[in-house]
């Protein structure tokens, strides 16, 4: 109980850390909110009213407690670029996000855990080779170029979808998940070979030790040995990694997302980027964060219960 | 396994069609012939009448077309707003909210007569306050700053029934195209997201970095638009542009490259307009070695416009020569185009008397956003790379050439289109006066400031263009900067669709879009 | 026990030397200048002149390939170099003792784990200045050094408390030493691979940077940028596209293969 709320305290120090970070970097950022609004029309009378208008003339610290305050108040501020609540415009493109990740994770799962557990089931057959070749091939293919080739093909040779249609989430959900579907699969190729490949070689670690080799040579049945010892021993590691897969996958979003043309939140983050719309980025990298933390969290969590000795402050 | 050799078999076949597709040079007859008895037939038949067209920019601005800066967002709401002028294809204004106006003896007061039932968005009809309350809102009549610098000329806005009479301190033959700004409705205060104005098109929605939505105004005063609604899509990948068209996912989209254009396919007409923008290397006066004229001369001689249209547009766009483009008709001066024509000797020689014998290094600043310029740019550093002239490029971020270039100016030498904000030869010659503050290519010549304030102080519109002109031969002399072109504006419209028309200012007019009977 | 070498290792080195020797090549010779344009009609498909066909100015893509693959590797190795040095002194350090230090650090790495990696290369490149290739590097050299630190950090944990280091203590060694000579050659099985997979997610990291306009920009082409460029004329020019990607993916195969071997010959899996 003290170590999960120890974990809740460093999560939220994790995210105020990065949100000064952020804060900061806009900062040393050349350019500021109000020259990249007013752009060529920028004159030093209508930058100044702009800058005073936004509240950017006051020190950086003020103006990170103040957005901290709004933060736990529930108050997001208002795109500088949109001019509208940051809450309402980013909370559908999250949601498109989170529903195109969980998809890419669902997929990941489905299909690494049988095919990890077969290949290392014929570990060292005659195709063992050849298969992690392909393995290795399919992890060196950019997401975003599958995404093109994907779009091409099933999208305007076979006509699966329409590249560049992107329904809108709350009125036809079907037809958005069907989209999503096809960048799902571009993010999942080169995850789901990675961890097929976590999983072969984390399961055939646990196949060289001790008590393996005993239980084998005892008679036991291999398969049946694999099943209720390795297995379970095994699924701590994989279960991390997956964890891991399930941050990334966000940030490998943000280029597909680009290739298939979806609102989510890795296009409206490069473009805050590019506007100075400080409050935007600030959420979305509040809420990144907060997903890659968790993320992490729970594969620290997953990986401590396998050795204690990582434990947090545990050599002090 | 299976489903590891199905992928790989998926993957291969799509790499082996890709492969196969460049014998034929298009998307392959399988591709095309889908096309007509694909998805986008319901679009073709006119019971839908809507479309949707890709715009590479969103409307990331405030939509107030008072405080709108960025140009896509301009371009979009011309749609939405009208001042009591407006512009035509022409360059010509037309009365629009005015139903008509006149002016004094003296051309210091122009009379606007208001037209009778012109109503907003919202249904209310527009009033005379409105009007004075737009007018006062961009001229800061109450002694705020002015929205629109221009407008400080003015002296006094008075209303009397339904005319309003706008004096100004001293002859502008200019004023008249300022006055296209927006007429909005004085109590109402969200125009920064839910924009009400009286044109032939209503805003109904902005998705961020998604779509905005325009549908048809009913009780438009003039021609009504033909299209019930549209749907304007933000891709901002060039290649998924592409993508879209081909797909059916939209149906009209501007500002294309030649290359773009060369893949389209037979589902589309190409519409070919111009950008209305002086592209140009343009050169920090005040910077060495820019500093000398003889080494402006050299690059303009070094440089070929033809060449670099040819190679990076496909021989799309039309050669400049000054800051100024076709489309101004009777400020243009076509005889200053061929003023430099390619001489490398020439060019050698020039550097050589001005002490680089053996030619320099420089850097070419371009924002990474606008592949027309870093095209360009790409092309001048092999043509300089003949008179011994070594550039390299620097790609920086838009904000980023922005701030140091355009307000700070730290830079060498830029690609960059400049506009017009308005359909004066004004808003194209002024920035290079020398105490102007966007000259930021330092501009510093004493016979180019006294020819600007004959021009515009003149009262006689044939004298004032000669100015004009004296004012564009002196940059094409004095080698301000090496001029190149107008870039071409490729619209792709999906056959059936018909009605484009191109505006001499940054606009895409959609209420003339239609589909074919 | 351990075996030297093994299929793929064979393989990988046999591919990624094949693949060197293109790109040494390049630095000296290609066919063409990669920037000289109108070398031939613009988009031509491949020919017997053209092994990968012109782009759109009729520049060679095949010299401008072996000259962007050349910029590519220099960038990812710089990274991964960058990233490793960085995040294995991070994990040492913090591994080895432990404590505040430990803790400040691991809390300093979650943080810049969290934080997304492209407005960090954002920040990075806009302090730095455009986006040439060492400001690429040092970018993502940055947002390498946490996966190292982490990795380096439970490699030397587990060290720590292993016989050989206790003696090494006991016997009076400096920590300076116990961490380089005694523990360090022994976390290889685990950072030699991490380097090889580090390589490749520095070649599509460079990659998705330049997609989204933010990587390394011409004249300093790397495949990444050429790939992104070839995309908008895919239908048009697939060769383009094809030619790049398979670039691409044949620079991370072989690495990769190289990797795959790497951490069989240490686990002494044939």
């Amino acid at each position: 109980m003290k170590y999960a709320l120890k974990r809740l305290a460093m999560l939220l120090a994790t995210m105020l850390l990065v949100s000064l970070f952020t804060f900061i970097a806009f900062e040393l950022i050349s350019g500021d909110t109000a020259s990249a609004m007013l752009g060529t029309e920028a004159t030093p009378e209508r930058l100044e009213a702009l800058r005073e208008e936004l509240g950017l003339n006051r020190p950086l610290m003020v103006r990170y407690a103040e957005w901290l305050f709004g933060f736990f108040t529930g108050n997001l501020g208002v795109s500088t670029s949109y001019r509208q609540p940051v809450g309402d415009l980013i909370a559908p493109k999250a949601l498109v996000t989170l529903y195109l990740s969980l998809m890419s994770f669902a997929l990941i799962v489905v299909i690494s855990i049988p095919l990890g557990l077969w290949s290392a089931g014929r570990a060292g057959g005659p195709l063992d080779g050849l298969r992690t070749a392909f393995n290795q091939l399919c992890m060196a293919v950019p997401p975003f170029f599958t995404g093109i080739l994907l779009s091409w093909g099933f999208g305007i040779v076979l006509k699966w979808f329409v590249p560049g249609e992107f329904p809108d989430l709350s009125a036809n959900f079907a037809g958005a998940l069907h989209y999503l579907l096809f960048p799902a699969v571009a993010l999942a190729i080169p995850r789901i070979a990675m961890t097929v490949r976590m999983f072969r070689s984390t399961i055939q670690a646990e196949m060289q030790k001790d008590y393996v080799r005993t239980a084998i040579s005892r008679g036991n049945d291999r398969g049946e040995v694999l099943r209720r010892h390795v297995l379970k021993n095994a699924i701590a590691p994989i279960a991390a990694f997956l964890a891991q897969t399930l941050a990334e996958i966000v940030a490998g979003s943000i280029v597909v997302e680009q290739v298939f043309s979806i609102p989510g939140l890795g296009r409206i983050l490069v473009a805050s980027i590019a506007n100075r719309d400080y409050p935007t980025v600030q959420a979305i990298v509040v809420i990144l964060a907060f997903w890659v933390v968790l993320a992490g969290m729970l594969s620290d969590l997953v990986s401590q219960c396998i050795d204690p000795r990582l434990r947090l402050g545990g050599g002090a | 396994m299976k489903k590891k050799l199905l992928a790989l078999l998926l993957l291969s076949g799509l790499l082996c069609a890709a492969l196969s597709g460049c014998g034929g040079g298009s998307a392959g007859p399988a591709a095309e012939d889908g096309q007509t008895d694909g998805s986008t037939v319901p679009d073709a038949e006119p019971k839908v009448n809507e479309i949707t067209v890709g715009i590479a920019q969103d409307l990331d601005d405030s939509l107030d077309p008072h405080i709108t800066v960025a140009a896509g967002t301009k371009e979009v709401m011309f749609n939405v707003f009208e001042g009591l002028v407006k512009p035509t294809p022409e360059g010509d204004l037309i009365p629009a909210v005015a139903e008509k106006y006149e002016l004094s003896e003296d051309q210091t007061a122009y009379t606007f007569t208001l037209r009778e039932g012109v109503r907003f968005h919202n249904g209310e009809p527009v009033e005379m306050q409105d009007v004075i309350y737009s007018l006062n809102r961009c001229a800061g009549m109450k002694g705020e700053e002015p929205l629109i610098p221009a407008l400080s000329a003015v002296k006094g806005i008075e209303a009397s029934g339904s005319t309003v009479t706008i004096t100004l301190d001293q002859p502008n033959t200019e004023f008249l195209s300022y006055l296209t700004l927006a007429i909005l409705p004085e109590d109402y205060d969200q125009q920064d997201t839910a924009p009400v104005g009286t044109g032939p098109f209503k805003f109904v929605s902005r998705a961020a970095q998604d779509n905005i939505v325009l549908e048809k105004f009913a009780d438009y005063w003039g021609e009504p638009a033909y299209l019930d609604k549209i749907t304007f899509k933000i891709i901002e990948n060039a290649d998924s542009i592409l993508m879209s068209l081909q797909s059916g996912a939209i149906d009209l989209c501007s500002h294309l490259t030649s290359t773009q254009v060369a893949q389209l396919g037979d589902d589309f007409n190409v519409e070919e307009g111009t950008m209305n923008l002086v592209q140009a290397m343009y050169l920090n006066n005040a910077e060495k070695p820019f500093d000398d004229v003889r080494v402006r001369q050299a690059l303009c001689y070094a440089v070929d416009k033809q060449g670099i249209i040819d190679l990076a547009f496909d021989g799309y766009g039309s050669p400049i020569g000054s800051s100024m483009y076709p489309a101004f008709g009777k400020y243009f001066d076509d005889s200053l185009t061929n003023y430099y024509t390619r001489d490398i000797e020439k060019a050698k020689a020039l550097l050589a008397d001005a002490g680089y014998p053996d030619g320099f290094s420089m850097t070419i600043t371009v924002p990474s956003n606008y592949q027309p310029h870093i095209d360009t740019a790409q092309v001048i550093v092999e043509q300089l790379k003949e008179i011994g002239v070594n550039a390299e490029i620097q790609l920086v971020e838009w904000g980023t050439w922005v701030e140091d270039v355009y307000n700070l100016r730290k830079f060498q030498s830029t690609v960059i289109g400049v506009d017009a904000s308005n359909m004066t030869a004004r808003a194209l010659l002024e920035r290079f006066t020398s105490d102007y503050d966007k000259n930021f290519i330092n501009y510093n010549n004493a016979e180019y400031d006294a020819l600007f304030q004959q021009a515009i102080t003149t009262a006689s519109d044939a004298e004032q263009t000669d100015f004009y002109k004296q004012m564009e031969a002196n940059l094409t002399e004095n080698a301000a900067n090496v001029y190149i072109q107008d870039l071409v504006d490729l619209v792709a419209v999906r056959k059936g669709l018909t009605g484009v028309r191109f505006y001499p200012i940054y606009a895409l007019d959609l209420s003339t879009v239609r589909y074919e009977a | 026990m351990k075996q030297k070498w093994n299929g793929f290792l064979k393989a990988g080195l046999l591919l990624t030397a094949f693949l060197a020797a293109w790109i040494v090549l390049g630095f000296f010779w290609t066919p063409f200048d990669p920037s000289a344009m109108a070398t031939g009609p613009k988009l031509d498909g491949p020919s017997l002149q053209h092994w990968m066909g012109t782009d759109q100015f009729g520049r060679d893509i095949f010299s401008r390939v072996l000259q962007g693959a050349g910029t590519t590797s220099f960038i990812a190795l710089c990274t991964v170099i960058t990233g490793a040095v960085g995040g294995v002194a991070v994990g040492a350090l913090t591994g080895y003792f432990g404590g505040l230090a430990d803790e400040i650090l691991m809390r300093l790495n979650d943080a810049l784990t969290a934080f997304p990696s492209i407005l960090l290369a954002l920040v990075v490149i806009s302090i730095l200045g455009p986006g040439n290739k060492y400001n690429v590097i040092i970018a993502l050299g940055l947002v390498f050094i946490p996966s190292f630190a982490r990795i380096s950090r439970t490699a030397f944990a587990a060290l720590r408390d292993v016989n050989y280091v206790k003696s090494a203590r006991l016997m009076g060694a400096g920590n300076a030493r116990i961490l380089l000579v005694h523990m360090l050659p022994n976390t290889m099985s685990v950072l030699l691979p991490a380097i090889t997979i580090g390589f490749n997610n520095a070649v599509l990291a460079e990659a998705s940077m330049s997609f989204l306009g933010i990587g390394v920009k011409p004249p300093d082409a790397s495949l990444g940028y050429m790939l992104s460029e070839a995309q908008g004329m895919l239908l048009g020019a697939p060769w383009y596209a094809v030619s790049v990607g398979i670039t691409i993916v044949l620079l991370v195969f072989s690495v990769g293969l190289i990797g795959e071997g790497l951490q069989r010959r240490d686990k002494g899996v044939s």
